[in-house]
């Protein structure tokens, strides 16, 4: 268990709202190891995002977290904020939604990506611009050492993410956290994202941690996958067993969802209903008043356990569908 | 840069231009003679033309307007009705006391509003975030002559620290130039720290949720490096805008302020010239005032260069 770059247990974040508090993030497990992939998926306010920046630290003031998160082995929970800041900026590298809004613009490319060289490597300024030049020509953006001088309004969206991939590298972060890279992307262009984080992780031996709605890209670079809905994990395993024999009623919905180019034209599947509303979530299995296996009265009032159902495949039902039932 | 920096000035020129038109027209709108003024009980015909005729009076508005404007491009603005003295004279005289006033006024705000609104801005919802809002909404509320007269009464009348009002040039006597500055920058500075203040709260408050400063804090960057380096630069842009409005302003004369302390700025100059309707000394006054005013735009465009990439690229 100690080779974890990042494992988190029994994680709760409660968030504190006008009209109450909101679970966001309601007793979540996950680990992944060095050079591993970990995808986290679900639909919006699933509660992806915010267990991973309750567990580096980085939730919203109101929210209270609770659970214990070892990064590389230190339990981060208990350290003061200006250890878990040095930890965070040293090991972790992030990389956000939309580079149209993630990168500071008054700042030069070069000095946003240099700074966490200074604040963690000790680097000086002049060693931390150079590391910053090769960092950006390692992310693919040409005339690398002209361009470390330009402002982040003279990139384009796809240049810019790589501009945030380098800020995530320069420290040689064990783990890398990718939230939603790619959303805000042109569908070309999320290709070339995806495939740069993949050809990096490989060269640097990085750990990542992709948080994503687009299951394409979870079976193409994703080792094990965690399905959260309502701030729980649903289903979670390696992504060959989770997907190819889904045992969640939900993580069945949502392959089915995806829409298939090759089915031609049509409606697309979806999910009827809407997720719960945090603010009061129901005491039983939160997907169940959407459920198409719909089980019985317990699923309403009790909270299914996540049991196994093969080699590190847990499922959190009471009806767990059977791959020899697949088969038929 | 060079370009930009010609370009505005240019630009001023234009509305330079525009302002004496509009000074000169507004003038001949206020009722009341001149030269009857002057002249006061010693009115007599043929004296009363000859004055006219002197002063140009007698001419039609747009032969005065270029007559003025010509002679306003060497310099001369004229001379005063009442005093005899030259209008640039007078008005340059009192410069020194208007900008030594505002700029001390202006410093002392800002001393006060950046901590005050950064503080309050990262804390906010704390303690000293409610006593610097209740701290802007008096400064605010408060009438600034009020202030300035409770000011008198508590350092120079019962402490008696200060002297009550007067003018010493800072040329001659820097610590007694200090001494009687003090007050009146301290009023009107009070109440720009006010404005200030929350402007400069709410504006950080705007940057500190941006995704880039979550951006920054993920990089593990110090508190004090984050909110300097990236939330400060970001919502120091629209904060230069107000700074400059509250400096231009006061530039213009704090006219209670320099009435009430027996000031000798551009503010009494004008609160004088329009009891006299001293024509010459107004126009006079308006026309700096308003080159000031540009001139401090012009600096305000040149920093919001400096501050902000996005705009010369534009």
């Amino acid at each position: 268990m100690s080779e974890h770059v990042l494992a988190i247990e029994d994680l709760t974040v409660t968030i504190g709202t006008r009209r109450g508090p909101a679970r966001a993030v309601a007793g979540v497990d996950w680990s992944v190891r060095p050079g591993e992939t970990l995808a986290l998926v679900g639909e919006s306010g699933s509660g992806k995002s915010m267990s991973v920046l309750a567990a580096t630290g980085l939730a919203p003031r109101s929210a209270r977290v609770t659970g214990r998160v070892r990064l590389l082995g230190t339990e981060l929970t208990e350290l003061p904020e200006a250890r878990r800041r040095r930890l965070r900026g040293r090991h972790v590298g992030f990389v956000f939604q939309d580079p149209m809004t993630s990168l500071n613009p008054v700042l030069t490319v070069g000095r946003q990506v240099a700074e966490a060289g200074e604040e963690h490597l000790g680097l000086t300024r002049r060693a931390a611009r150079s590391r910053a030049v090769e960092l950006l020509d390692l992310v693919g953006i040409p005339s690398a050492a002209q361009r470390v001088d330009a402002y982040p309004h003279q990139f384009s969206g796809g240049m810019r993410q790589r501009v945030v991939i380098a800020m995530a590298l320069i420290c040689e972060p064990d783990l890398l956290i990718a939230d939603e890279p790619t959303t805000a992307l042109d569908v070309t262009t999320q290709a070339q994202i995806v495939e740069l984080v993949a050809d990096l992780q490989r060269r640097l031996g990085t750990a990542v941690v992709w948080i994503t709605h687009d299951l394409g890209v979870v079976a193409g670079i994703a080792d094990t996958v965690a399905v959260m809905y309502a701030g729980r994990i649903l289903e979670q395993g390696p992504v060959d067993a989770v997907f190819g024999a889904p045992s969640h009623p939900y993580t069945s919905a949502l392959l089915a969802a995806r829409p298939d180019p090759a089915a031609g034209g049509g409606d697309l599947v979806t999910i009827a209903g809407a997720p719960p509303n945090p603010l009061d979530l129901p005491p039983g299995c939160a997907f169940w008043p959407r459920c198409p296996v719909r089980g019985d009265a317990r699923c309403e009032h009790e909270l299914p356990p996540l049991v196994p159902v093969s080699a590190g495949h847990q499922v959190r039902t009471f009806y767990p569908r059977r791959v020899d039932e697949e088969a038929q | 840069m060079a370009r930009f920096v010609i370009r505005r000035l240019l630009q001023s020129a234009v509305v330079l231009l525009g302002v004496t038109v509009v000074v000169f027209l507004l003038l001949q709108l206020v009722p009341g003679d001149p030269v009857r003024v002057a002249l006061g009980t010693r009115f007599d015909p043929q004296t009363y033309e000859a004055l006219r005729a002197r002063a140009g009076l007698d001419q039609p508005l747009v032969v005065q307007y270029v007559n003025y404007l010509g002679r306003a491009l060497t310099g001369d603005l004229g001379v005063s009705f009442r005093s005899g003295r030259p209008v640039t004279t007078i008005v340059l005289e009192r410069l020194p006391a208007t900008l030594s006033l505002a700029v001390t006024a202006v410093l002392f705000a800002v001393l006060i509003a950046f901590p005050l609104g950064i503080v309050s801005a990262i804390r906010s919802g704390s303690l000293i975030d409610h006593a610097a809002r209740v701290f802007s909404q008096v400064g605010v509320s408060v009438p600034d002559f009020w202030m300035g007269i409770m000011g008198i009464l508590l350092f120079a009348g019962v402490l008696g620290w200060l002297p009550p009002s007067g003018y010493v040039a800072l040329t001659e006597d820097p610590a007694g130039w200090a001494s009687h500055v003090a007050l009146p920058a301290a009023t009107v500075g009070l109440v720009t720290a006010s404005i200030l203040t929350r402007f400069i709260r709410s504006s950080m408050l705007e940057v500190l949720s941006e995704d880039y400063v979550r951006t920054a804090e993920a990089k593990g960057l110090r508190t004090r490096v984050v909110v300097l380096r990236h939330v400060l630069r970001n919502a120091l842009i629209p904060v230069v805008t107000v700074v400059a409005v509250q400096l231009a302003s006061l530039l213009g004369g704090v006219i209670v302020i320099e009435v009430l302390f027996a000031w000798p700025g551009i503010g009494r100059l004008t609160y004088d010239a329009v009891q006299a309707r001293d024509y010459p000394v107004l126009q006079g006054a308006v026309l700096l005032v308003a080159a000031l005013f540009l001139l401090v735009n012009l600096l305000v465009d040149i920093l919001y260069a400096r501050l902000d990439p996005r705009i010369t690229v534009k």
